[in-house]
């Protein structure tokens, strides 16, 4: 089963501190959203209310077009993945997954059989006798995804999951993550800090900030069209020009004010054939430059406009060295209001 | 160096058992009186005990009283702590600090209270009085260990239990109450082990069937007896097995 969540115009105040200030969001049936912000920027808190852990002060949320006002966590059609995955240190590990069908009573028989078939969909095939303490932290995240699945929830809420596991198997179990939710179709609405792990997951990334929504989207146009400079900053490296009027490339722009915000990797050496074309830089000299693996950064100087730097990354068999001047042209390139 | 500290420790052993081990001892004593000089081992004592029919209903009695007790107590402090540790109310220092008060009033005070208050509704010196007693001051100790041991992991537990559907009575008896089985067994054979030892509020609040400690007082007026310390090595024995058991079920389990 899956169905969407409509979220109209909530806000919820700690005392004086605004957690949520007007937030409006419509979540598809069977999407993968990634709920993405640095701390305290009000994601956490959106999870809760969804979940009904907490209640808005004003707004509505709905799941499946029904309003979840006055409905306790018990009786919504949702579940959680705990980011410390709170098994039930007690029980198995077929009673932990089971335990949401006990509480739905359905009987002994089939609830530890609908267990095994959720232990073995998340990887861990005859492992029912077990307890959490025999496992180590990637396996009890798969458990209480398990747990939480078993019950056959509308929308599944993740907070911060991965949070917990080390760099590796965090990747490792992105694709996991993403592979499992397309093959149950159930909507997940996941909360993280970590924006590549949001861009390698999600159906569309809702970037958070001081409980507000600063950008919405799929990951790519997230990435390369963000709509504010919050935005930009927080899903990756950005070099942000303030435009003025003494720039050579502001008559390009047709005279635009705001902010110039360009990747390092969207700044190459040729012209190059992108749909908008290039935007030239000019000649810029090479300050730095360092051998990173896959490609070289290099801190630039813009000649026109000597206050003005820029990180770039150059493909690894450029050679170039320290002093060198190089034409520098622009793709993918967005200008945000300040 | 070494030695001192071997020293040490069997002074500070001696000092704790010699006591005891001097009342074992001369539990066996086939004379008229438990001093010195030991005149050799009989059994007598123990045979004479185990005939005896007050000092076996008091024995009775003591157990059910502290079985009894410390099981309410339990409950309640459990209760009282999985309570005041989910919910953040205004008053909630005062009312931790309210329930654990009882800790540090002497127990004279409680029973003098309770004999007063138990004359007024009515209620005679009995086992049933004394146990409310004991209630009374296995509480406190109840509450303060069962708060100390639930954490954030509890808390989260709990949480995710009621997000998949518990109702509150389910997340007491199928999370709480399982989770926190060390700590309650703790909690259980301590205040056995209180309500067990306990005199002076079964004194005042006893009249015609007695706890045995308050037996074991009743006797000690007709004077010294081999008898008494046979009964002494006798209670001494049950507390070493509830210490025992403990140690297996709770402090083994931890690990």
């Amino acid at each position: 089963m899956t169905a969407g969540v409509a979220i109209t115009r909530v806000s919820r105040h700690y005392g004086g501190a605004k957690a949520l200030d007007d937030v409006s969001l419509d979540i598809a049936a069977g999407e993968y959203i990634v709920l993405l912000g640095p701390s305290g920027c009000g994601k956490t808190t959106l999870l809760n209310l969804i979940g009904g852990f907490d209640a808005p002060d004003t707004g509505l949320i709905a799941i499946g077009g029904r309003s979840m006002a006055g409905v306790a966590p018990k009786d919504r059609p949702t579940t959680t993945v705990f980011q410390d995955y709170a098994l039930f240190p007690h029980m198995t590990l077929a009673q932990n997954v089971a335990f949401g069908l006990r509480m739905r009573g359905v009987a002994r028989g089939p609830r530890l059989a609908r267990a095994a078939e959720m232990l073995a969909l998340v990887g861990l095939t005859g492992a029912g006798n077990r307890r959490p303490h025999e496992l180590s932290g990637g396996q009890r995240q798969r458990v209480a995804l398990a747990r939480a699945l078993a019950v056959d929830p509308d929308v599944l809420l993740l907070d911060e999951p991965l949070g917990a596991l080390d760099l590796k198997l965090r990747r490792g179990m992105q694709d996991e993550l993403k592979a499992i939710q397309r093959r149950v179709g159930t909507t997940f609405v996941h909360v993280t800090h970590d924006q590549e792990e949001a861009m390698a997951i999600a159906d569309r990334i809702v970037v958070m900030n001081a409980g507000r929504i600063e950008d919405l989207g799929p990951p790519r146009s997230v990435y390369l069209r963000p709509r504010s400079l919050f935005s930009a900053s927080f899903m990756g490296e950005v070099n942000r020009i303030p435009l003025t009027a003494d720039l050579p490339f502001a008559a390009h722009l047709g005279g635009q004010k705001g902010t110039l915000c360009i990747r390092p990797e969207s700044i190459v050496t040729e012209p190059g054939g992108t749909a908008e074309g290039s935007l030239g830089l000019g000649p810029c000299r090479i300050e730095e430059i360092t051998f990173f693996g896959t490609h070289q950064r290099a801190m630039m100087r813009v000649d026109a406009a000597p206050d003005q730097r820029l990180t770039i990354h150059l493909p690894q068999n450029v050679v170039a060295a320290p002093g060198q001047t190089l034409t520098l042209f622009a793709h993918d390139y967005v200008i945000l209001e300040a | 160096m070494r030695a001192l500290t071997w020293v040490y420790l069997a002074v500070i052993y001696g000092f704790i058992l010699l006591p005891v081990a001097v009342l074992v001892v001369f539990s066996f004593q086939d004379g008229r009186l438990p001093v010195p000089p030991f005149q050799g081992a009989t059994l007598r004592w123990y045979g004479q005990v185990l005939a005896d029919r007050d000092l076996l209903a008091a024995l009775g009695h003591s157990a059910l009283v502290a079985f009894a007790s410390s099981g309410v107590a339990l409950v309640l402090g459990f209760l009282a702590a999985h309570g005041l540790a989910r919910v953040r109310l205004p008053g909630s220092m005062l009312m931790r600090g309210l329930l654990i008060a009882p800790l540090t009033v002497s127990y004279l005070i409680i029973a003098l209270g309770l004999l007063n208050m138990f004359n007024q509704i009515g209620l005679r010196p009995s086992l049933l009085a004394t146990g409310i007693g004991h209630v009374v001051i296995n509480l406190p100790l109840c509450f303060a260990i069962l708060y100390a041991a639930m954490g954030d992991h509890q808390k989260s537990a709990e949480r995710a239990a009621r997000d998949l559907g518990a109702g509150e009575a389910q997340v007491l008896w199928l999370v709480s109450a399982p989770m926190l089985m060390a700590p309650m067994a703790a909690a259980f054979f301590l205040s056995v082990t209180f309500s067990w030892d306990e005199f002076i509020i079964a004194f005042l609040l006893t009249r015609f069937d007695v706890t045995l400690p308050v037996e074991i007082w009743s006797m000690l007026r007709s004077g010294l007896s081999p008898k008494t310390n046979a009964i002494g090595s006798l209670v001494f024995l049950v507390s070493i097995m509830v210490v025992i058991l403990l140690e297996l079920s709770v402090f083994r389990r931890q690990k």
